[in-house]
C-alpha cells in the first residue's frame, strides 16, 4: 500500500502519517515513512510518503503508484496528483490556504472551480461527503461562486475515486481547527483494512493526553462523514 | 524482540546507546538534529548541544581520549566546520570508539549545498559507513563503534536526508557494558607536534590498510545474487531505490564505502555481464570501480554504467532510476504508469510564521540605504519577497565577516551602509570571532543580532543564550549585548521588533551615525513561546488599501480585491485564469483592494496594527479563537 499525504506545514501531516504507520507496524507489516523536516516545513508544501507491505524497499513512492493520496489542502492535492495510480483514490479537503506569493497579491490565485475541474479531469467525479447537520454554517464560509453545495449525488466512496471531505470545517465545528488531520484520518479509515479499534488505540498512544478525547471525536466524525454516503 | 518504527536519526541514537556510548555532542542541523534529541532521552549518556560542530567533535574526541565511547553528530556542512579536528582525530586514533555522524542533504531540502561527505573519508583517512534504512542505521552505528575501537581510528557514519528522516522498522537491543577506561598520558599519540605526528601518519596508513583488508570480507557489505545479466553496486538509500526498480538484478550492497573493498568489487564484477553503479550526487564508488578496470588506463570503452546516465545533482528516486536507466529495463517495467501532467501552480515557498519577530525587523530594514549580508537560519527567508532585504548568505557566521570585507572594499565609494544580520544561535556558533575582527580591524558596519531566544529553524534547541542545556540544567544566560560590549562595540542597543515603527526609527538613527553598532532584535520565536492574544481584524471601512501591512510578509495577512469585499475571505468573481500562475506584479494589481486577516492564522502579535496609519487594524474583543498553529499544527 502506498499512501501519499500532502498539505501545508502546520496542518498535522506528520502526526497523521505517524498514526497510519503505527497501525501498519502493529499489524505486523514492514513499513517505511518518509518526510522532510526543517526549512521545507516553514509554511511550505509538506508531503509524507507511507508504504507498507510484507517487505518494502524504497522509502519514496514512485510517481503514478500511490494507491491513495490524502490532501489537507485543495491546491496541494493538484500539486501532487501525478503521484496517483490511475486506479488510485484521492481523499481531499476543500480547505484552501493561500501561499505567500498569492496572499501578497504577486501571483494569481487559482479558483476553487478551476482546481476542482482539474482534479475531476484527472480522477473522476467526486463522491461528496455531506456536511453533518448544519449545512449553512459551512456554506457561509465558502466563497461566492465557490464549490457547489455539498451533495451525495455524485457517487459513493466505494465507487468514486475522488472523495471530498470538509475536514477543516468539521474541525472548526468541533472547536479546534487543529484536529483537521484526525477528521481526515477518520475519512481514510473507511478505505483501509485496519480495524476501527486499532485507530482508537493509535490515537490514544500518539496524541497528547489532554486532547485524546477531542481527537477520538474528530476521528469518529471523519469516519461517519465517509461511511454515510 | 521489541520492534519499533524509528527514523534513521532515532535509530542512530538507539545504536549509540546500545554500543555503550558515554558522551555525545552536536550542533543542531537538518537532517541530523534528531540524533541528539533522541539520544538525550536515554539514561547513561551525557548529551550536549555544543556551540558549533568543531566544538562538538573536539568534545567527543576528548571523551574518546579519556577512554569513553563518544559520538559527534552534525549536518554535512557542519563537518566542514569540524574538519580541522577530524583530520587530527584520524592521526590520534580512537582509544575508545569515536563515531562522527554526518547527515548529507542531496536535493538541498534544507541546506546550502549537496556536498558528498563520503569524500571526507578519503581525505581524512577514516572509514565511512553508509546505512540504507533505520535497522541498518542502528546496527551500523553499533558496528561503527566496534570498528573504531578495534582499529584505533575514528569512523564516519554517513546518513542522507532520506535515510535520516525516513522511518522504518527496527529491532531493539540491549546496552553493552562499556565502562570508561580512564585517561592515560600518551603524548606521542595525543600531541600533534610534527615530530610525533610524522610517525603517527605512518601508523594511520597502516591502521587504514588493516581496515581495508577487514572490509573485503566484513558483513557490512553483502552480495545478493540475482540475474547474471545485470550487476548493481550501490550504497545508502540509493540501494533501496535500485532494489525497487531492478528486483531481478544481482547486487553488491556496500555498507562501508571507505576504505574501498577492491577485491570484493572485482569478485562481484566477475560474476555479472554488465555493471551499473547507482549512488547519489557524486561519483564516489564509481571512481573507485573505474580505477579497477583496465579501461581506465587503456581508454577502451568500459562496460561500467553510472553517472554517464544518472544525474550528478539532486537526490535519486525510483522514478529517476527508471527514466535514466531505461535501457536496462524491460519495456513493461520501464514506465509503471503513463506520465501525467504536472500542473503549473503557484509555488508554496517556506515563509516566516505569523508573529515571527524577524518580520518586524525586515520591515524596519526595507527601503533604507543599506546592504544586508545575512546568515543561516529562518531569517534567511528574508531574501525572498516581500521582505527581500537580505543580499548575501554564505555559511554560518559569514554575515559579519562578509559585511566587513564589503566595507573594506567599498569604503566611502558606496553610500549604502554595510549591515550584517545574524541569529542568536548562529552568533554563538561562529559570529563572535567575526565581530571581534570588525573591532580589531576597524570596519564601520552595523551588526544586527536577531535574538529569538532559541535555535528556531531546527526545531527550538537551547543554546548559550538561553542558559538551558540539553540535559535540562539551568545555568548562566550569556547575553549577546554583553559580548558585543566586551568586544569593544560602544553602540549597543536592544529593540523589540513588535514595536515595528520604533525599531525602524532606531535603525535609521544608527545608520546615520558614522560608527559601528550592534542592534539586538529581541523577541521570542512565535512558535516557541505561543502568544495567547486574541486575533486582529481589519475594519474594511477604515482600510484605505495602502498595503503597508502586506509588506510585513505575515502569512495571516492577505490582499483582497475590493470588489465583493465583505470583511471575510472572498474571491472576486472573474473569468477563470487559463494559466493560474500568470504573474501579476504589485504595480499592476488594481489599487482598489483591502487587507484581510485570516483569523485562524493570526497569533495576535500586533505588528500590523502598529504599522497601520489608518488605525484600521484592531484586536477582536473575543478570547483567542481556536486555531491551527502556523506550522506544528495537528493535535499533538
Amino acid at each position: 500500500m502506498n499512501i501519499l499525504v500532502c498539505g501545508v506545514g502546520g496542518q498535522g501531516v506528520i502526526l497523521f502519517s505517524n498514526i497510519i504507520s503505527d497501525l501498519a507496524l502493529t499489524a505486523g507489516l514492514d513499513v517505511k515513512k518518509s518526510e522532510v523536516h526543517g526549512m521545507a516545513q516553514r509554511g511550505g508544501s509538506v508531503t509524507s510518503h507511507i508504504r507498507y507491505a510484507p517487505k518494502v524497499y524504497s522509502p519514496l513512492i514512485e510517481e503514478g503508484t500511490a494507491d491513495i493520496i490524502v490532501a489537507f489542502e485543495m491546491m496541494e492535492a493538484l500539486r501532487y496528483i501525478h503521484f496517483l495510480n490511475p486506479k488510485g483514490r484521492l481523499i481531499y479537503d476543500t480547505h484552501r490556504i493561500d501561499p505567500l506569493p498569492v496572499s501578497i497579491g504577486a501571483v494569481e490565485r487559482p479558483t476553487d472551480e478551476w482546481l476542482q475541474e482539474q482534479l475531476t479531469t484527472r480522477v473522476g467525479k467526486p463522491a461528496t461527503v455531506p456536511e453533518n447537520g448544519d449545512r449553512t454554517a459551512a456554506n457561509s464560509m465558502s466563497r461566492p461562486g465557490g464549490l457547489p453545495p455539498f451533495s451525495a449525488s455524485a457517487g459513493t466512496p466505494a465507487t468514486s475515486h475522488l472523495v471530498r471531505v470538509p475536514a477543516f470545517q468539521m474541525a472548526l465545528r468541533l472547536g479546534n481547527a487543529r484536529v483537521q488531520n484526525t477528521v481526515m484520518l477518520g475519512a481514510i479509515s473507511c478505505f483501509l483494512e485496519f480495524p476501527e479499534d486499532a485507530y482508537h488505540q493509535a490515537i490514544s498512544r500518539l496524541v497528547k493526553p489532554k486532547v485524546v478525547d477531542l481527537n477520538l471525536k474528530a476521528f469518529s466524525e471523519g469516519r461517519t462523514l465517509c461511511s454515510k454516503t | 524482540m521489541t520492534k519499533k518504527l524509528l527514523s534513521g536519526d532515532e535509530a542512530v541514537a538507539q545504536g549509540a546507546w546500545e554500543a555503550g556510548c558515554h558522551v555525545a555532542a552536536a550542533y543542531p542541523g537538518t537532517p541530523s538534529t534528531e540524533v541528539l534529541e533522541a539520544l538525550s532521552t536515554y539514561k547513561d549518556v551525557y548529551c550536549e548541544w555544543s556551540t558549533n560542530e568543531k566544538v562538538a567533535l573536539e568534545v567527543a574526541l576528548g571523551a574518546s581520549i579519556s577512554g569513553a565511547r563518544a559520538m559527534a553528530a552534525m549536518k554535512h556542512v557542519g563537518l566542514n566546520v569540524a574538519a580541522d579536528p577530524l583530520f587530527s582525530a584520524a592521526y590520534i586514533g580512537a582509544r575508545a570508539g569515536l563515531v562522527i555522524v554526518t547527515a548529507d542533504d542531496p536535493g538541498l531540502h534544507s541546506s546550502q549545498n549537496e556536498q558528498d561527505n563520503r569524500f571526507y573519508g578519503l581525505m581524512a583517512k577514516v572509514p565511512v559507513i553508509c546505512p540504507s534504512d533505520s535497522q541498518e542505521a542502528k546496527d551500523f552505528t553499533r558496528r561503527a563503534f566496534d570498528v573504531s575501537e578495534e582499529f584505533d581510528i575514528p569512523v564516519i557514519l554517513r546518513l542522507t536526508t532520506r535515510s535520516a528522516h525516513s522511518s522504518s522498522v527496527v529491532e531493539l537491543g540491549e546496552r553493552q557494558a562499556r565502562p570508561v577506561k580512564g585517561y592515560e598520558k600518551q603524548a606521542t599519540r595525543n600531541v600533534c607536534l610534527p615530530a610525533f605526528f610524522k610517525v603517527r601518519h605512518v601508523d594511520l596508513e597502516q591502521r587504514l590498510d588493516r581496515v581495508r583488508a577487514w572490509n573485503e570480507g566484513c558483513d557490512l557489505n553483502r552480495i545478493e545474487t540475482g540475474s547474471r545479466q545485470l550487476g548493481i553496486i550501490s550504497d545508502g538509500v540509493a540501494y533501496q531505490y535500485a532494489r525497487e526498480v531492478f528486483p531481478d538484478a544481482s547486487f553488491l550492497k556496500l555498507g562501508m564505502v571507505w576504505p574501498f573493498p577492491q577485491e570484493l568489487v572485482r569478485r562481484f564484477a566477475g560474476t555479472v555481464d554488465e555493471l551499473v553503479v547507482i549512488e547519489e550526487v557524486d561519483l564516489f564508488i564509481e571512481t573507485q570501480v573505474r580505477a579497477l578496470h583496465p579501461s581506465s588506463v587503456t581508454g577502451h570503452p568500459s562496460p561500467i554504467t553510472g553517472k554517464d546516465k544518472l544525474p550528478r545533482t539532486d537526490e535519486l528516486s525510483p522514478r529517476v532510476l527508471r527514466s535514466s536507466l531505461s535501457s536496462f529495463l524491460t519495456p513493461q517495467s520501464s514506465l509503471l504508469s503513463p506520465q501525467s501532467s504536472v500542473f503549473n501552480l503557484p509555488n508554496r515557498p517556506p515563509a516566516l510564521c505569523p508573529g515571527c519577530p524577524h518580520t518586524g525587523l525586515y520591515w524596519a530594514l526595507q527601503k533604507q540605504k543599506l546592504i544586508v549580508s545575512g546568515d543561516i537560519g529562518c531569517y534567511t527567508l528574508g531574501a525572498l519577497p516581500p521582505h527581500a532585504v537580505m543580499e548575501t548568505c554564505v555559511d554560518m557566521g559569514a554575515s559579519i565577516t562578509v559585511a566587513h570585507g564589503m566595507d573594506k572594499a567599498l569604503g566611502e565609494s558606496e553610500p549604502r551602509r554595510r549591515v550584517a544580520l545574524i541569529g542568536d544561535s548562529t552568533f554563538f556558533h561562529s559570529g563572535i570571532t567575526g565581530l571581534i575582527n570588525t573591532v580589531y580591524n576597524q570596519s564601520n558596519i552595523i551588526t544586527i543580532i536577531s535574538d529569538n531566544r532559541t535555535t528556531g529553524m531546527t526545531g527550538h534547541q537551547n543554546h548559550p543564550g538561553t542558559g538551558q542545556t540539553l540535559m535540562g540544567k539551568v545555568g548562566h544566560v550569556i547575553k549577546p549585548e554583553e559580548i558585543a560590549k566586551a568586544c569593544g562595540i560602544k553602540n549597543v542597543v536592544v529593540v523589540d521588533p513588535y514595536k515595528v515603527k520604533e525599531t525602524r526609527k532606531t535603525v535609521r538613527e544608527l545608520l546615520s551615525k558614522d560608527e559601528p553598532a550592534v542592534i539586538i532584535n529581541r523577541r521570542a520565536c512565535a512558535l516557541h513561546v505561543r502568544l495567547q492574544n486574541p486575533p486582529y481584524k481589519v475594519d474594511p471601512d477604515k482600510c484605505n488599501g495602502c498595503k503597508t501591512c502586506i509588506t510585513l510578509g505575515c502569512p495571516a495577512l492577505s490582499w483582497e480585491r475590493v470588489q465583493g469585499f465583505t470583511g471575510s475571505r472572498v474571491q472576486a468573481s472573474e473569468p477563470e485564469p487559463q494559466n493560474p500562475r500568470t504573474p501579476e506584479p504589485h504595480s499592476s494589481v488594481p489599487s482598489r483592494g483591502k487587507a484581510l486577516i485570516t483569523e485562524t492564522l493570526c497569533v495576535g502579535c500586533g505588528m500590523c496594527a502598529d504599522l497601520c496609519a489608518q488605525e484600521a487594524i484592531s484586536q477582536s474583543p473575543s478570547s483567542p479563537a481556536p486555531r491551527p498553529s502556523p506550522r506544528t499544527g495537528g493535535a499533538r
